[in-house]
């Protein structure tokens, strides 16, 4: 078990980079603690499985250090790091059955027959595989050989972290829950340090204690799902967690707050106090569909709108209303009854109206 | 990482190896006949020219390759235009007996050139075509043409079906389909492929000596009745077969990335 | 995919069909034909039906030469196909190293056979070529014109050179298609080299080592020109092959009846070899 630090981090995948785009990670100072179950959360591209083999040794990174407990290892080659990975297209040896695959990272660090023997059995029953041992690894179908791949993973008891590259991909759907719930119990289990890289946030949320988001080759925040739901630190983030994600405007200063088209917003105190010091233009608000109350009376504080769609969701709706020359998405219950075309009143609660300058959010200090 | 040393050590020395005899071949057309014959020496002593200027001034030398050229690309369009549409039937449908057709045409890349050399002569002087390039490529046809077929229906069945209803759907003929929309998508295996019939037409000897003595007498047969008076002429011997060995690279050069994939379908 | 049955595409077929059968069927037709008369001259055949496959099959000097071919494309496979799976596994996998390694390696495959069989014959003298001189410096007593195991020897490292690096540049090709995932999965599993050549590399040569093995055995089979221009088949006949059998018979002797007979037995093993290993292929084919 190791707590993985990353210092200094980028990488490069041409010899000369000359400028950010070449990046595929850019600065980045990361620590993954002893034991924790962690999500990578991040769209296609964004440099999460660059991460994750500079991480496990594939890949060498082109500045920085990789740190296991406090040692540097860059210069290590994966089997020397001890890190059990499993990708997302199931690697299995064709010419083995399932029980040698299992065996086969014992085998080679030379664990004793008789222990390989109760090791593999207790994996391939988590697994629920225990009666395809003796099976040929080439006749599974997809979803078993991806177990099968990830059964080597788990089968070392002496790694120090086990990373997941996206292993759900090529699950049917029935299977992935069931699997991801399996994943979650072997953490609990056996307390080793995991990374799981998905693009899916629902997958992210449920695995892991703590989600790292990465967005452009940088981590933008690391925090719980209810953090990360509740005060996103930056704009990605808002608007990739979140079914739908939170709504975003582009909007600039003016008298008491800002203002998008004709609409002005007011800001808290302290937001209009930090923003008066920063000078960026590249100013935008957010506001999740969640905390944006509908009141039945016109006050100061509300905002008029028109509604232009109602989703049935079942137990919920999503409206979607046009305020000024925006339109922004609103969660109501199943109650909710205004037709299309009739007017609403938004009220936009302090507490959840999110101010973001260059994209990272304005937070209040402590 | 330390193996890719000992691999690059090991590749080197094979390569090497591989090498020296032909490096023997180019080290003896710079030299003399008297240099030769003299004793052995590991680079000319005297570099001449003179032996190539033997052969690009006499006739009776550079006709061979312009021959050898001739037949070998008169080949390679033949072998491509009848193997590109039964390449395409034998990836797209089951016919009456396709499968005792596909056998019958692979037998034939394993036939005995030796078997077909008399037959081969009587029936092309039969027809007026003994000593014409047309007849050496004809009779390369035998083995190329099964080949052509085998190595494109392996690259054609990589191309799914469902183009072809798209193009339909859009209107293309079959015609136009075909040399539009399909030839581009498998241009690397029209380019492995036209390498192989190259390179098989081009050093395959028994059969093209047998069917040509003058008009159409390909560069190798030429080698092969050198022996004059005085003996083997050893340097110009050795220039006519490295000039042999340039065309081969050349075409190699042009398809390299291409010929990694067909040989990756296994089926030279 | 599947095919579509549809028997309009015999259409497509048909020059191929046409063509091959003009250059196949029509010459193997004037064999048959041969290989049941006796010809004395144009004009005076006489049908003698088996009688001409009786003698060949009982022929002393064919039966040798069969044994002695068999025995060369014995070696020729016993040598080439690990060497040529070696020197595959050497090879850089990508990269300009990696096209320049390619074309190079393939040199040999491009050079005319008789071409090859002139190189040999000078490079292997003990006069005038490197390899036999260097060979005689060494001590040892190497004459491949005079010395029946020499010429042997010779034919057999000529054919080596020749053609190993179609076995390489089969395997080669068959290596580059074995994606990245499974050699990093055996690094992080800590496979050791010859792990990962046992469970990854051999399994997935297997269909491309088939093709090898076949093209590697009737190619040798059917030898002619190469240790033709070396040895002409010498010293005595110690080095002459089937296909020289043949010519000389064909052409040389003009014993067409004879040839004939001896043409149909040769295509006929060298058939029903190929059919074996059609088989084999397209069985391995179908467990992929």
């Amino acid at each position: 078990m190791a707590e993985i630090q990353l210092k200094s981090l980028a990488h490069s995948y041409s010899a000369n980079p000359s400028g950010p785009g070449d990046y595929a990670i850019r600065q980045l100072d990361h620590v993954w603690h002893k034991g924790g179950a962690y999500a990578l959360l991040g769209p296609s591209g964004c440099g999460k499985s660059t991460m994750l083999n500079i991480i496990s040794g594939l890949v060498q990174p082109s500045e920085g250090e990789v740190l296991f407990d406090g040692k540097r290892v860059n210069e290590l080659s994966p089997r020397d790091r001890n890190i059990a990975q499993v990708f997302q297209f199931p690697v299995v040896y064709d010419s083995m059955t399932v029980f040698e695959n299992l065996a086969f990272p014992l085998k080679n660090n030379k664990v004793p027959a008789a222990k390989i023997k109760t090791r593999v059995q207790e994996i391939a029953e988590v697994l629920e595989i225990e009666d395809k041992l003796h099976k040929k690894a080439k006749n599974l179908t997809a979803d078993e050989k991806q177990k099968v791949s990830m059964g080597r993973g788990l089968v070392r008891e002496d790694v120090s972290a086990i990373l997941f590259d996206e292993p759900l991909t090529v699950i049917d759907p029935q299977l992935k829950w069931k699997l991801r719930r399996k994943l979650k119990q072997i953490h609990e289990q056996f307390d080793i340090t995991m990374v799981y890289v998905t693009h899916d946030q629902l997958e992210a949320s449920t695995f892991a204690d703590r989600i790292a988001v990465m967005f452009d080759g940088q981590v933008v925040q690391f925090g719980t799902p209810t953090e990360l739901f509740e005060a996103p630190n930056h704009t990605f983030v808002g608007y990739f967690i979140g079914s739908p994600g939170m709504n975003i405007l582009e909007v600039e200063r003016c008298q008491g707050g800002v203002r998008f088209d004709s609409t002005e917003l007011r800001l808290e105190p302290w937001q209009s106090e930090i923003l008066g010091g920063m000078k960026s233009d590249n100013l935008k608000v957010g506001i999740r569909p969640e905390f944006i109350e509908i009141s039945p009376v016109m006050s100061d504080d509300t905002y008029a709108a028109e509604v232009r769609d109602v989703e049935d969701l079942g137990t919920y709706k999503i409206v979607t209303v046009k305020l000024g020359e925006q339109q922004m998405k609103v969660r109501q219950s199943e109650e909710f009854d205004a037709g299309i075309g009739s007017q609403v009143n938004l009220l936009f609660p302090g507490q959840w109206l999110m101010l973001y300058v260059d994209e990272f959010l304005v937070q209040e200090q402590q | 990482m330390r193996q890719t040393g000992y691999k690059n050590i090991g590749i080197t020395i094979y390569i090497l190896l591989l090498l020296t005899p032909v490096y023997w071949l180019l080290n003896m057309s710079f030299k003399t006949n008297r240099e030769i014959l003299g004793g052995l020496t590991l680079w000319p002593q005297n570099f001449t020219f003179d032996n190539y200027a033997v052969i690009f001034t006499d006739p009776s030398w550079y006709n061979g390759y312009l021959n050898s050229m001739a037949y070998v690309s008169i080949n390679v369009v033949i072998t491509l235009l009848v193997a590109l549409p039964a390449a395409y039937a034998f990836s797209r449908y089951k016919f009456l007996g396709d499968k005792h057709l596909f056998f019958w045409l692979l037998s034939n890349r394993m036939a005995p050139p030796a078997v077909f050399l008399l037959p081969f002569f009587q029936l092309y002087s039969s027809i007026g075509l003994f000593d014409t390039h047309i007849a050496v490529a004809l009779a390369h046809c035998l083995f190329n043409v099964p080949l052509a077929v085998w190595i494109l229906e392996g690259f054609m069945k990589g191309v799914p079906r469902e183009y072809d209803e798209m193009a339909y759907i859009d209107g293309y003929s079959f015609p136009k389909f075909f040399i539009k929309v399909f030839l581009p998508m498998i241009r690397s295996g029209i380019g492995v492929t036209a390498f192989f019939a190259f390179m098989f037409s081009w050093v395959e000897l028994l059969l093209a000596r047998t069917l040509t003595s003058v008009d159409a007498q390909p560069i190798g047969a030429i080698m092969t009745r050198t022996i004059g008076a005085s003996g083997i002429d050893w340097g110009v011997l050795a220039a006519a077969g490295v000039l042999t060995i340039i065309p081969g690279l050349l075409v190699i050069w042009f398809v390299r990335n291409h010929v990694a994939k067909g040989f990756a379908l296994g089926r030279v | 995919m599947d095919k579509i049955p549809d028997n309009r595409a015999w259409w497509l077929v048909l020059p191929v069909f046409l063509l091959v059968a003009f250059s196949a069927l029509i010459p193997l037709m004037t064999v048959v034909n041969y290989s049941v008369q006796d010809i004395f001259g144009p004009g005076q055949a006489y049908y003698v039906g088996t009688e001409w496959f009786k003698e060949v099959l009982t022929d002393q000097r064919l039966q040798d030469s069969l044994i002695r071919q068999f025995a060369f494309s014995g070696a020729v496979l016993l040598i080439q196909i690990p060497l040529g799976i070696g020197v595959a596994l050497m090879m850089p996998k990508s990269g300009i190293k990696g096209s320049l390694c390619l074309i190079l390696v393939a040199i040999p495959l491009l050079i005319p056979w008789n071409v090859v069989g002139t190189i040999w014959q000078i490079f292997a003298r003990g006069d005038i070529g490197l390899f036999g001189w260097a060979v005689n410096q060494a001590g040892i007593d190497y004459n491949y014109t005079g010395d029946t195991v020499d010429a042997w020897l010779t034919v057999l490292l000529m054919d080596v050179w020749h053609w190993t690096p179609l076995v390489a540049l089969l395997c080669y090709s068959g290596l580059r298609a074995i994606p990245e995932a499974f050699y990093q999965a055996a690094e992080i599993d800590r496979a050791s080299k010859w792990a990962v050549f046992r469970y990854i590399q051999l399994p997935r040569l297997k269909s491309v080592l088939i093709i090898a093995v076949l093209l590697r055995f009737m190619d040798s089979f059917m030898i002619y020109i190469e240790p033709f221009v070396l040895t002409g088949g010498g010293p005595g006949s110690s080095t002459t092959f089937l296909s020289q059998t043949l010519t000389t018979m064909a052409i040389g002797q003009f014993d067409l009846g004879r040839a004939a007979a001896f043409s149909l037995i040769y295509f006929l093993i060298v058939l029903l070899i190929s059919w074996l290993f059609f088989t084999a292929i397209t069985h391995a084919d179908k467990e992929k």
